[in-house]
């Protein structure tokens, strides 16, 4: 376990590369693009995919559908059943993951480069080929089941449940990719085949490539390994309509320690004043000891483990969110002080040296991410989903140092206002009540 | 396998045994200062990051009685200043730099560390070695900080049902050793930590003979070696340090049986825990075995999952766990989430039914096979991560195993024989030696209905 269980978003950020780390831009014979990191030292390669769109191209009334097909691809395809499948895994000691987003379903894989050409082929076989077999979604089936059931009783799930429905309207965004007891249980094998059709086309991914391998070798893999998937797929959905309003939603559930989540609006990675927001976001509740949120909220007062806030930038909605977990006895306190340095920050803005120290973190902690094969993989498939260019890596610590004291206070004012914050909680807290 | 998504802490522990197996000698440098100091130097020059890691030889196991969670209390304080250094200043300093810092407490072991641009190396030295020594702690950080750990508390476990059996499970497996006391302490006697004990703690254990440096990342062992000698050299040896000695387990005669019921279990379950022996230094083929035993029952490819969830449809999951690295006597588990309409009475027969075929048609070889290629691939992909390594490193070192335990285990697993690992299952899956437990709602009997999320045995490992 490392410092914190950081809101998954916060990794949002994990934007680029950094200028050391030499990136390739790959293109097959067939015409499939992806970046490339030579590093032939360890005789491996990640492979890491996206696929735009994810669960949000779930169709009306068949949601989770597509998760229940990402959690199908590795338990029947080609010829194999799920523990054939499982055992030529092991066999060749290569290892594939296969997960779903409200935004992108993402493949990572690893392979040794004494057998690389057979574990393509295996993967191939699982993203080409898949047969899903009615048992694997019977047995799949039981365990989505499994995890909708244990939501419900999760006081975590249960406010990021409440706030989804409450901030996101009508869009994909306001319901689980899990899909309700009632939707996956109506779920046939036809619709898992056209979720499948729906994400899985070949002009929507983005690859990263990691380790022991050519160019040239990459340009083969990609064909063999993509080359006959469709192209097309379903219709993106459109931007959420944020339906957010301000106050206090108490959902009572009984439990010792209320879980918070709180939110307003946000901006996207690509606002110019984005860069500005990051770094304020970094002073106020960006993950560290040295936040605001962390020092009045823990260090001060000890109302809680731990506190944060994070920029959440999701291909169809951005939000400014936060996120605390304090006893029932102790938590109206929390969201006060909480409320209290949201306002303080948007009236007074930063200091000169917070600003600096933040920098400073943030520059330095950038390089230090790109550390291992998979780890760069994987933030190299994340850049290419956000649009970012190739080049991106090598210029990003002088975005962050060219932001001045006024483009932080400037956006803190502008943004930051505590009573526009909605705030979900989960528990039986004294002294809290739902507003409107 | 959809579940491991989601099942993620158990799944782990099934992971953790054969996949860190790395054979990394050629990375690895070690040495000990005059002072008692070990010091491990793996080297990863692909980027210009280094981790330092401060080990101690010490965790909640060492804890006197009544003042369960101060181990990891202190690991707490730690961050709360020394002379010279102001309260949060530490990690003020890290950040500043460009770097993160954090600490864990186990059982065994409180391990903190810094992960920062090379060329940092020097200050994080210089501000570990100062709170070797030199912390100094005030009433008022010592009361707020109280609270901070009951809120961990309040989150980690009371909020979480899985997380409560645990620690009765835990309790009614030993009898004796403190293994049966929670990390991070029971409330009662967490609301009572002093300021006094946590320095009383701190001195008692706090040594450069008690403490284990692992340098991991760009650098070499010669700066390592200067640079340690500079600023952890001149601390003096505890000379009251002595052995580490805890009450043990006496003969385990009585199989014991819980069922706790709370409302806010959605997905019932039922999970077995079997004392066994850990890795010793010298001796690790027993744990060897196990770690292969937990290979072939656990994981999808396991017989547990093969059995109860693909052919029988029993169960949504059911695996296995054991994890060797441990000072004391540790557990192998198995455990089953229940599909609809099953009851854990007829789950529990089914595991207990796979477990009795297994013991009768011994080892597969292929699946044996299959296991020890992952292995040795396993060595490969380590290296790709030198945070893990200096991990699993540590881990051994303040566990009672040595540098070459750590470099020997490869090879001791793959030299295992299918008749060790049956021998081995024979002598651990002894039910005299076991707690099995039943976590329902409470208006369940035993648990029909309904499919399931399961708890972790508590991994024990605790994050500033």
């Amino acid at each position: 376990m490392i410092r914190f269980v950081l809101p998954v978003l916060f990794s949002l950020v994990a934007l680029p590369a950094l200028a050391e780390v030499h990136i390739q831009k790959v293109t097959s014979p067939g015409g499939i693009t992806a970046w490339l990191v030579e590093e032939h030292s360890i005789p491996f390669t990640a492979l890491d995919m996206q696929f735009a769109g994810g669960a949000s191209l779930d169709l009306p009334g068949k949601r989770g559908a597509t998760n229940l097909m990402t959690g199908l691809l590795e338990e029947g395809s080609g010829k194999m059943d799920s523990q054939q499948f499982a055992k030529a895994e092991d066999d060749l000691a290569a290892s594939f993951n296969y997960d779903v987003g409200d935004d992108t379903l993402s493949v990572s894989a690893r392979f040794l480069s004494e057998n690389r050409d057979k574990a393509v082929d295996l993967l191939r076989q699982s993203l080409v080929e898949p047969t899903f077999p009615q048992d694997a979604i019977d047995r799949v089936r039981e365990q989505v089941l499994s995890i909708i059931a244990s939501n419900k009783q999760d006081p975590g799930k249960i406010a990021s449940t409440t706030f989804d429905k409450e901030a996101f309207g009508d869009h994909p965004y306001a319901t689980s990719l899990n899909g309700t007891e009632e939707s996956v249980k109506a779920l046939n094998r036809d619709d898992i085949v056209t979720a499948w059709k729906n994400v899985m086309v070949k002009d929507r991914v983005n690859i990263a490539a990691v380790g022991d391998i050519t160019p040239e070798q990459l340009g083969k893999l990609l064909d063999r390994l993509l080359g006959d998937l469709p192209t097309g797929g379903a219709a993106l959905p459109g931007d959420a309509k944020l339906t957010l309003t301000p106050g206090v939603t108490v959902v009572p559930y009984d439990t010792p320690q209320a879980q918070v989540i709180w939110a307003q609006k946000g901006l996207d990675l690509n606002d110019p004043d984005f860069f500005p927001a990051y770094i304020l976001n970094t002073i106020l509740g960006g993950g560290s000891f040295e936040s605001r949120l962390m020092k009045e909220v823990r260090v001060k007062r000890g109302l809680t483990y731990g506190v944060y806030s994070y920029l959440v930038d999701r291909d169809h909605a951005d939000l400014w969110m936060g996120s605390v977990a304090s006893s029932n006895d102790k938590v109206a306190e929390a969201i006060k002080v909480i409320k209290d340095q949201w306002g303080e920050i948007a009236k007074n803005g930063v200091t000169a040296e917070e600003l600096a120290n933040a920098k400073k973190y943030m520059t330095g902690e950038y390089p230090l991410r790109f550390d291992g094969n998979g780890t760069i993989a994987s933030i190299l498939v994340g850049m290419q989903h956000d649009g970012m260019p190739i080049d991106y890596p090598a210029s990003r610590n002088d975005k962050i140092d060219a932001v001045t004291l006024a483009d932080v206070n400037r956006v803190a004012k502008e943004y930051l206002d505590p009573d526009k914050l909605r705030f979900v909680v989960v528990g039986q807290p004294e002294g809290l009540k739902s507003t409107d | 396998m959809y579940l491991r998504l989601v099942a993620g802490a158990l799944a782990l522990a099934v992971v953790t045994g054969p996949a860190r197996a790395a054979d990394t000698a050629d990375q690895v440098t070690d040495f000990k200062l005059d002072n008692g100091l070990e010091v491990v130097v793996i080297e990863d020059h692909r980027a210009p990051v280094v981790v330092q890691m401060v080990w101690y030889k010490v965790g909640a196991a060492d804890e006197q009685p009544g003042v369960s969670g101060i181990a990891h209390f202190l690991e707490h304080l730690m961050f709360k200043g020394t002379d010279t250094m102001k309260a949060g200043e530490f990690s003020a300093t890290v950040a500043a730099n460009g770097g993160s810092d954090n600490a864990f407490t186990t059982q065994d072991y409180t391990a903190y560390f810094q992960r920062v641009a090379a060329d940092r190396l020097p200050l994080m030295m210089k501000m570990e070695s100062d709170r070797m020594t030199h912390l100094k702690l005030t009433p008022d950080v010592v009361d707020t900080e109280r609270q901070v750990i009951l809120e961990e508390r309040a989150m980690r476990i009371d909020s979480n049902p899985q997380a409560l059996f645990g620690e009765q499970l835990n309790a009614a497996q030993y009898l004796n050793s403190p293994y049966g006391i929670p990390v991070i302490g029971w409330r009662q006697e967490m609301e009572k930590l002093s300021l006094k004990e946590a320095t009383d703690f701190y001195h008692k254990y706090y040594a450069p003979n008690d403490a284990v440096l692992v340098v991991a990342g760009d650098v070499t062992p010669d700066k390592v070696k200067e640079l340690a000698q500079k600023y952890y050299g001149p601390i003096p040896a505890n000379p009251d340090l002595g052995p580490r000695m805890r009450p043990q387990e006496p003969p385990q005669l009585a199989e014991r049986r819980l069922t706790m019921r709370d409302a806010r279990v959605a997905q019932p379950y039922v999970t077995r825990s079997y004392l066994a022996p850990e890795r010793d230094a010298g001796d690790q083929q027993k744990a060897a075995a196990l770690t292969l035993l937990s290979g072939l029952l656990g994981g999808t490819t396991g017989k547990l999952y093969e059995d109860l969830v693909v052919k029988q449809k029993l169960a949504v999951y059911a695996s296995s766990y054991y994890s060797g690295t441990s000072y004391d006597d540790t557990t192998f588990g198995v455990y089953g989430v229940p599909a609809p309409g099953v009851t854990l009475e007829q789950l529990e027969a089914g595991i207990d039914k796979v477990l009795a075929q297994f013991l009768k048609d011994g080892v597969n070889q292929e699946d044996l096979d299959r296991l020890k290629m992952q292995i040795r691939a396993g060595q490969i992909y380590d290296r790709d991560d030198v945070d893990g390594l200096a991990r699993m490193y540590g881990a051994a070192l303040t566990s009672g195993l040595t540098v070459k335990d750590v470099q020997d285990w490869p090879e001791i697993l793959d030299k295992t024989t299918p008749a060790q690992i049956l021998a081995a299952a024979k002598e651990v899956l002894n039910r005299d030696h076991s707690v099995t437990g039943y976590l329902t709602p409470p208006d369940s009997d035993t648990g029909t209905d309904a499919p399931a999320r399961v708890a972790a045995p508590t991994s024990g490992e605790l994050t500033r």
